[in-house]
């Protein structure tokens, strides 16, 4: 009875420094199962992998208790390199790839194949041996095309769209052999909604081949549409067990919380327009931004409203708010209240009152090594000269005036970390954001753009991010755009959605609007089909 | 699957011809401008062809070795390699000991290169040390590392030598009995003076005609085998772009022997020549290996090569210390063609000179190629002849001659790597914008 699992992880025990992190967790996975294990940032789930991995954090922190049988055998991993003989493999959510390496060098990254030729021969060195291109070429070919990926293995990882180097990153675990186990940590964080069909997909492809796969994520429709069982945890302790026929998404994401979370549609209130201020006025607007390109966006921005930017990845949403703060070159007319907004200047934008929380968190959002209170100021300083004591010619940084401020957002926005000194790298994802959003409030901004706000973080701190947004709107009357690939979430917050396609405005709905109209002009179908009915 | 689409690969392979040509003329921007400041010098310079030819060749079988051993730390990730002042420490110190023994010619130019290794292996696993310690600071350490060694290196020679290390040559120590002196002369009955250059002279133009032949043979077999084994992955521009060079080659060649002219006169050492093609053979073939496929990825990136289990530090040391021994061999072969050894100068510039070379052959911090080492020599060495003349020329002052030279050596560094940064902006910005 035992072997007929790849995988069991019984009453797994671990505690860091007297807190436990983990409380008796069971996990079993069957061969060609996609088992899913969900829960919040905190709930466990890298410590069951580390666990899993015999990661040195866990051992030189005084190990676990409990047992992990693999095939049914009773095994005790001690190292990564241990566990990957054993045949467990994982695909990580930074790729481990070297862009400027062909696909079959990325695959086969330090398990190149090599054969004998003279010299090494001669010293008896492995370093001297020839690689033997050819086998390599093949062997990275048959693992790709399990996958059912049509890319050449020649070609260099560079110029791969994001999703080819998931799979590129997949085909190097599947070519290992004796792979019984692939572990999925939050695979569709970096992928767009199309991309994240494209690997479940091939995730059941695997399956079917009789791998386990084991997926972590954070998104519940995948969770539905991939996985077979679902494992829940929430603060270290097994929750719930759920045949995919047996479960929702709202009870899954009910389990994970554990408290009920509000994602119906907003309150219908104010529906006339017509009387209300343009606050922003867009016209056709061009961003040159690599994969999110806009080609003629035509938006009227009222005063005083949450407007949403959906639409499916690689359409241009993204684009948009990049292009009118400056950060990709765009051409255009952009109206603030009537006024001419210079483009390609992002100075300017932020001098007219224009703030920006980027969807790139890490890359352009936060300076990493950085404190907080640095974080929260920095732009405000730049543009407006504030929290500056003039001293003659050099301005010094006014210390205590920033400490104020930035002890205030952390109370404000319920940032949590260790005070306002610490590094943003440090912090989670949420918390991240909330810096984020704590920096584009510090410029009291006049509209305030708002992208992909809740990516990558768990869903307790999505719906405080969502909250705060609707709580700035009620409260202090900003206007703001919040682009963003969840549909859900833009509904649970919008006055107004416009859905981008091609590049193009589809359209623009109401919250409330039926979830048919959405879907036709995410798919880019809802012009086509309405102008053939005027007709 | 077929839906999200190849379409970036699918965009590079349809480039026209005319985009190709542009973007190899930018690609390589460092060496077409020094290409076209080299032939306005040769121009204004007035010089004879045979003299630039005949002194050119002197400088490039001079240099080349030395110019080589960069490539590999550069592959690895280690930047440009300024300890190959280190390496050539370890080179005359080979000299000092054949000197002193009176083993000349060419057994003695053998012996002195077996001597030196011992002492660069150690220079460079120590340097490799510190290198390991200071990643992302590389230059920086290694040329540091360079001042530094040469202290020690003085401390030695000029002290103790004659007290702790007893040596009475007279030939080689100073008079007062402790210290080396500062020229060594390599001239005499024991000297290594053209102990390689000297062991076999050939025409140049006859051997270049070869050379030409025998490429252009090469590149049409490899086209006829790639062709075979995998016809889509043939870049064709590439293989008609080599024909050409070997093609434009052979028929100078043929041209020049033909006419009869004075260049019929300039010979090639060809011992030399072929240690300087064994070496670029060699690092042709060594990333064909593992542990070239580990240099590689180790200079990619270094946390994933960890990863994937690769031992970082051991393959960094290895290439430091491949690159130290090279260096050492390298001022060999540079002091026998001189003649003359300057004990505590001749190493000083070694590294700078090399790497204004390599830069200028299209080398950058991260990529490096042997084809780009020799070529940049040429470069280097043709600006150096003709500057200083084509300054006297164009402004009748030889001061200024003298000027632009020194500008030559140093400033060119400079030019490149400031090209290099901006190449590399511009092409970020290429990529951004998916042009």
């Amino acid at each position: 009875m035992e072997t007929e699992y790849v995988l069991q992880m019984k009453n797994i025990e671990k505690e860091y420094y007297g807190n436990k992190v983990l409380k008796g967790v069971n996990l079993s996975v069957k061969p060609g199962e996609i088992h899913a294990l969900i829960g919040e940032n905190g709930a466990g789930k890298s410590t069951l992998m580390n666990v899993l991995f015999g990661m040195p954090v866990i051992h030189s922190t005084g190990g676990f208790s409990g047992e992990v049988y693999i095939n049914g055998e009773k095994t005790d991993i001690k190292s990564p390199l241990q566990a990957m003989e054993t045949g467990i493999g994982m695909v990580h959510q930074e790729f481990m790839l070297i862009p400027e390496f062909t696909i079959t060098e990325n695959i086969k990254l330090n398990r190149e194949i090599i054969k004998d030729n003279l010299i090494s021969r001669l010293f008896k060195s492995k370093g001297l041996k020839t690689l033997d291109t050819r086998t390599m070429k093949r062997d990275a070919r048959k693992a790709l095309d399990r996958l059912g990926l049509g890319i050449e293995e020649w070609v260099t990882v560079a110029g791969l769209p994001v999703g080819h180097m998931q799979f590129v990153e997949i085909a190097r675990e599947i070519d290992k052999t004796g792979l019984k186990l692939l572990v999925f940590d939050e695979p569709t964080a970096v992928l767009a909604e199309s991309e994240a069909d494209t690997l479940i997909e091939g995730m059941k492809r695997l399956a079917a081949s009789g791998i386990a796969i084991l997926f972590i994520t954070h998104r519940l429709n995948e969770v539905l549409q991939a996985a077979d069982n679902i494992t829940v945890l929430r603060d270290g302790e097994l929750v719930a067990t759920r045949r995919k026929e047996d479960t929702n998404v709202a009870e899954l994401a009910e389990l994970m919380v554990g408290r009920k979370i509000d994602i119906n549609g907003k309150t219908e209130q104010e529906d006339d327009d017509t009387d209300k201020d343009v606050a922003l006025e867009i016209k056709n607007l061009h961003v040159d931004m690599p994969g999110e390109k806009a080609k003629g966006i035509n938006l009227d921005i009222y005063k005083g409203e949450i407007f949403g930017i959906g639409g499916l990845a690689g359409q241009g949403k993204v684009g948009i708010a990049n292009g009118i703060m400056g950060l990709y070159p765009s051409t255009g007319e952009v109206l603030l209240k009537g006024e001419k907004l210079e483009l390609n200047n992002t100075m300017g934008a932020l001098n007219k009152g224009l703030a920006f929380v980027s969807e790139d968190r890490r890359g352009v959002g936060l300076l990493l090594d950085s404190s907080i209170e640095l974080n929260i100021v920095v732009t405000t300083m730049h543009v407006k000269n504030k929290y500056l004591r003039k001293a003659g010619f050099f301005d010094q940084i006014d210390g205590r005036g920033i400490r104020e401020h930035a002890k205030k957002m952390i109370k404000d926005l319920d940032i949590r970390c260790t005070g306002p000194q610490q590094l943003t790298r440090q912090l989670s994802g949420g918390n991240q954001q909330k810096v984020c959003v704590a920096r584009a409030l510090t410029l009291d901004p006049g509209v305030l753009f708002v992208s992909e706000p809740t990516r990558g973080i768990d869903i307790g701190a999505k719906k405080l991010v969502l909250d705060f947004l609707v709580k700035l709107n009620k409260e202090l009357g900003m206007t703001i755009v919040m682009t963003s690939s969840e549909l859900v979430e833009l509904r649970s917050i919008c006055n107004r959605i416009a859905i981008i396609s091609g590049g193009k405005v589809e359209g623009i709905l109401r919250p409330g609007d039926s979830d048919r109209d959405f879907g036709l002009m995410m798919a880019g179908e809802y012009r086509k089909m309405h102008s053939k009915e005027a007709m | 699957m077929a839906q999200i689409d190849n379409e970036n690969t699918v965009k590079t392979k349809e480039q026209s011809t005319a985009t190709k040509i542009k973007r190899l003329l930018f690609d390589h921007s460092v060496p077409v401008l020094f290409i076209i400041i080299c032939l306005i010098g040769v121009y204004f310079s007035e010089l004879p062809a045979v003299f630039i030819v005949n002194t050119l060749l002197t400088r490039i079988t001079r240099n080349s070795f030395m110019v080589l051993a960069l490539v590999l730390p550069v592959i690895a990730g280690l930047g440009l390699n300024f300890g190959l002042v280190i390496g050539a420490m370890a080179g005359q110190f080979g000299i000092l000991i054949v000197t002193h023994f009176k083993i000349g010619g060419f057994p003695g130019f053998l012996l002195c290169l077996l001597l030196s290794t011992p002492f660069a292996v150690i220079f460079g696993l120590l340097t490799a040390r510190l290198l390991n310690r200071t990643k992302g600071q590389e230059m920086i350490s290694s040329m540091i590392a360079g001042f530094f060694a040469n202290g020690v290196y003085q401390f030695i020679l000029l002290f103790l030598v004659g007290t702790l290390i007893p040596i009475k040559n007279p030939d080689l120590v100073l008079t007062r009995g402790i210290g080396i002196k500062n020229t060594i002369d390599l001239t005499t009955e024991y000297g290594l003076k053209y102990s390689v250059d000297g062991v076999f002279k050939y025409p140049l133009f006859y051997i270049l005609a070869g050379v030409g032949v025998l490429a252009g043979l090469v590149v049409i077999i490899d086209y006829i085998i790639k062709s075979k084994k995998a016809p889509e992955q043939i870049d064709k521009f590439k293989y008609i772009t080599r024909m050409v060079i070997s093609g434009v080659i052979l028929g100078v060649s043929l041209w020049v022997i033909k006419s009869g002219s004075m260049l019929n006169s300039v010979k090639l050492p060809v011992a030399t020549a072929v240690m300087i093609t064994i070496l670029w053979v060699c690092n042709v073939l060594v990333m064909k290996t593992k542990l070239g496929q580990d240099f590689r990825t180790v200079g990619h990136n270094m946390d994933i090569a960890k990863v994937s289990g690769v031992n970082v530090d051991k393959t960094r040391t290895i290439a430091m210390v491949i690159s130290t021994v090279l260096a050492a061999w390298g001022q060999v072969i540079f002091l026998q063609n001189i003649g003359t050894m300057s004990t505590y100068g001749s190493h000083v510039q070694i590294a700078t000179f090399a790497i204004a070379s390599i830069l200028l052959g299209g080398a950058s911090v991260t990529k490096a190629t042997s084809g780009q080492a020799i070529l940049g020599v040429i470069l280097f060495h043709t600006l150096f002849i003709v500057s200083p003349k084509a300054g006297n020329n164009l402004f009748g002052d030889a001061q200024i001659g003298e000027f632009f030279r020194a500008f030559v050596s140093y400033g060119v560094i400079g030019v490149a790597l400031g090209l290099h940064a901006w190449n590399k902006r511009v092409q970020a910005l290429r990529r951004q914008l998916d042009v």
